[in-house]
């Protein structure tokens, strides 16, 4: 019995310290540091301020500091950034673009005990995590909003890259569009950058030049906003509410809100309960959100959109459930399936009714 | 009535080195008061202000580590570029010779990545110095045997090259994942650090293709030939220079250092192809070639310095939050007065009292 009692005693001391001593940061009451890199200038206006904004309530709560780098170009560059922010002994350090995940994890492996947060990739390490929100909700009751404004029934789409995060948006939009004005069309331009205002905008008067007549975007600046705006037509904003920038075009926009996300990632760190893996909370989450409506979008048509979002947060209404087929007809999703995570964050086909590559 | 007159006068013979180095740092220090104003402007210090920039770009082991390895692809770039520049052919295209080497070397890393790796190491770099070397060879001989302006073609041949970058990461190159990215290479492709370092063995690439290219200039026929055939094209051609035969060998040397330029950032650094490799080394590259007229060892250092004051100005934003648009400003200010400084070197102005 005594023996027994000890050697329990002792898997559960060990137990305990492989608990302890697995936890990248014992960061349980000492004042956290917390850097974010970013990939456009926080002015943008969009997705690098919708972050910063977060950033900056952050800095407000006692015991944070925080601090950032902007414009910092993907690839060896932002490796050399986020090794100067773990050098000067930043806790906790966010970067927040595709394209900083290879970088990320070479710092990651040389500093174990600083914890890394990488946005919108899908690697994770001993003290790496990654995380993005599931926008695509959003896009969805956006495209809705689009199909109930537009008269010519071609909605254009100024996107930045052609992988899963920018596709996956452009097809719940689509579906958005789809269950409104079933025979719509979306036009999709890729800009090839996340962060080029003269060139969003060009790419959006292209979309008019075909007869869109609302632009949505997922860029990282309200060009395409002012394009519409200038021309008299509707447009879907992202990122935060760009309406401040054209009042007259904005009927709504997907927007990000990620404090809450942020406040729970520090409070695990504080805890020490803090593990790699990959988030992706979504609108029930308070992550994801619409931008309030503009006042020309008509109460009938809010109501419908608002009726949707609330089922989507209560869990009964999901974007990705079959029949979805893809541009060439092919069912991609079959009749009553609700497609799984992994099929979202790796998606390369565009559904059908969007006119566009994957190239 | 008594004045002055102020008159602007050509230097007879080239400026001698402490002339160089006075006006250099004459100009950044030109450029850093004009930073402090407008660092005042913002209400931060100005003593504070140089200490974060200075200190983040050379103040600690780590920090001249990043500049030698940001220093590395404009190094080679610029080496390449002033080559051209000798034989008075403006190469303007190492951008697209860089992304080419990168595509070589990707190509062989991709085709034999179950080689060896002092195999599959030299094939990649043959490989890229091929790519490099024979896209900007297109320009020259467009140049010699078209009258093809140089700098359009080379200009416009950046943009083909980017796309064509593009057009294989997001096609036939593009990793499961389904991002614009190739597969990541095998390790035998991946160019190692030297002994416990962050230092790639790049950096011995370097130093031994500028003193090659050194020796080059100083004690070959071929060397001397360029820079005779660059000071006066009529004269060499005289004298029974193959002119046509030196423009394409100054531009394949040209792109297969960009090309080589290439291969260091894919298979050391990045370890991968994909498009964020393309930041514009091969445009700054033509700054640093002038900056340090066309001399290797001067373009070694203005690389560094130049790496310096991007690895600077990142530490001025995270300590001090200082946006990086002004980052740019002082990056800016600093290329503009040292290239007005280079005005003092080639005139002088004579002061002259008038009775």
């Amino acid at each position: 019995m005594r023996l027994h009692l000890r050697s329990s005693h002792i898997i559960f001391c060990a137990l305990l310290a492989v608990f302890v001593f697995s936890q990248p940061s014992l960061a349980t009451d000492k004042d956290l540091k917390i850097g974010f890199v970013y990939v456009s200038p926080i002015g943008d206006g969009g997705w690098s301020y919708a972050h910063d904004i977060a950033r900056q309530a952050m800095d407000k709560m006692p015991g944070i500091s925080t601090s950032y780098v902007e414009a910092v170009p993907e690839g060896p560059d932002s490796e050399r950034v986020m090794l100067q922010m773990a050098r000067k002994k930043y806790d906790l350090i966010f970067a927040t673009s595709f394209g900083y995940m290879d970088p990320m994890l070479k710092v990651a492996n040389q500093f174990p005990n600083t914890i890394f947060m990488h946005c919108s990739g899908f690697k994770t390490a001993k003290n790496m995590g990654n995380y993005f929100g599931r926008i695509y909700q959003a896009r969805y009751l956006t495209g809705m909003v689009a199909a109930s404004m537009s008269t010519s029934k071609v909605i254009g789409y100024v996107a930045a890259f052609p992988i899963p995060e920018v596709i996956r948006g452009i097809n719940a939009f689509t579906l958005g569009v789809q269950a409104v004005q079933p025979d719509a069309s979306v036009r999709v331009v890729w800009t090839k950058t996340w962060y080029d205002p003269v060139k969003e905008k060009e790419a959006a008067k292209s979309l008019l030049d075909v007869g869109a007549d609302v632009i949505t975007q997922h860029q990282d600046s309200p060009g395409p906003q002012e394009a519409a705006q200038e021309k008299g037509v509707f447009s879907i904003g992202y990122n935060t509410d760009m309406a401040k920038f054209a009042p007259r075009a904005h009927l709504t926009a997907p927007v990000w809100n990620w404090l809450p996300y942020y406040e729970k990632i520090i409070a695990e760190v504080r805890a020490g309960s803090w593990t790699p893996r990959a988030d992706w909370p979504g609108m029930a989450e308070g992550v994801v959100d619409i931008a309030p409506f503009g006042p020309m979008v008509p109460q009938e048509v809010q109501k419908n959109v608002l009726a949707k979002k609330a089922a989507i947060i209560a869990g009964s209404e999901k974007i990705f459930v079959g029949p979805i087929k893809d541009q060439n007809g092919t069912v991609r999703i079959a009749e009553g399936v609700v497609a799984p995570d992994s099929d979202l964050l790796s998606m390369n086909w565009l559904v059908q009714g969007v006119v566009g590559t994957t190239e | 009535m008594h004045g002055f007159l102020l008159r602007i006068a050509k230097r007879q013979e080239p400026s001698p080195l402490w002339r160089s180095a006075l006006v250099l740092c004459g100009a950044v220090l030109v450029a850093l008061a004009f930073s402090i104003l407008l660092l005042a402007l913002r209400g931060i210090s100005p003593l504070e202000g140089c200490r974060v920039l200075v200190m983040g770009a050379f103040g600690s082991a780590w920090a001249l580590q990043d500049c030698l390895l940001k220093a590395i692809p404009l190094f080679l770039c610029s080496l390449g570029v002033a080559i051209a520049f000798r034989l008075q052919i403006w190469n303007i295209g190492a951008e697209g010779q860089f992304a080419l080497g990168a595509i070589g070397a990707t190509w062989a890393a991709l085709t034999f990545g179950a080689q060896p790796k002092f195999i599959l190491l030299p094939m990649m770099i043959l490989a890229a110095c091929s790519a490099g070397g024979l896209w900007a060879m297109i320009p020259a001989i467009f140049r010699q045997w078209l009258g093809a302006n140089e700098i359009i073609v080379t200009l416009m041949f950046n943009y083909i090259a980017i796309l064509l970058l593009d057009f294989l990461v997001y096609g036939i190159w593009r990793d499961s994942s389904g991002f614009p990215m190739t597969p990541a290479f095998s390790k035998n492709a991946i160019l190692g650090t030297i002994g416990t370092s962050g230092i790639h063995w790049g950096l011995v690439h370097c130093a031994l293709l500028g003193l090659l290219c050194w020796l080059f200039f100083r004690s070959t026929r071929l060397g001397y030939e360029i820079k005779a055939s660059g000071d006066n094209v009529q004269a060499a051609r005289y004298a029974g220079m193959p002119y046509n035969f030196l423009v394409v060998l100054v531009m394949l040397l040209s792109g297969a250092l960009a090309g080589w330029a290439g291969f260091l950032e894919v298979s050391a650094s990045v370890h991968r192809l994909q498009p964020s490799i393309m930041v514009g080394y091969g445009f700054t590259a033509i700054v640093v070639a002038w900056l340090a007229r066309l001399n290797p060892a001067g373009i070694a250092l203005t690389s560094f310095l130049l790496a310096g004051l991007r690895a600077g100005v990142e530490n001025l934003q995270l300590d001090l939050q200082i946006p990086a648009a002004f980052g740019a400003i002082l990056e800016g200010l600093m290329l503009m007065t040292v290239l007005a400084g280079g005005f003092f070197l080639s005139y002088r102005i004579v002061v002259r009292r008038q009775t």
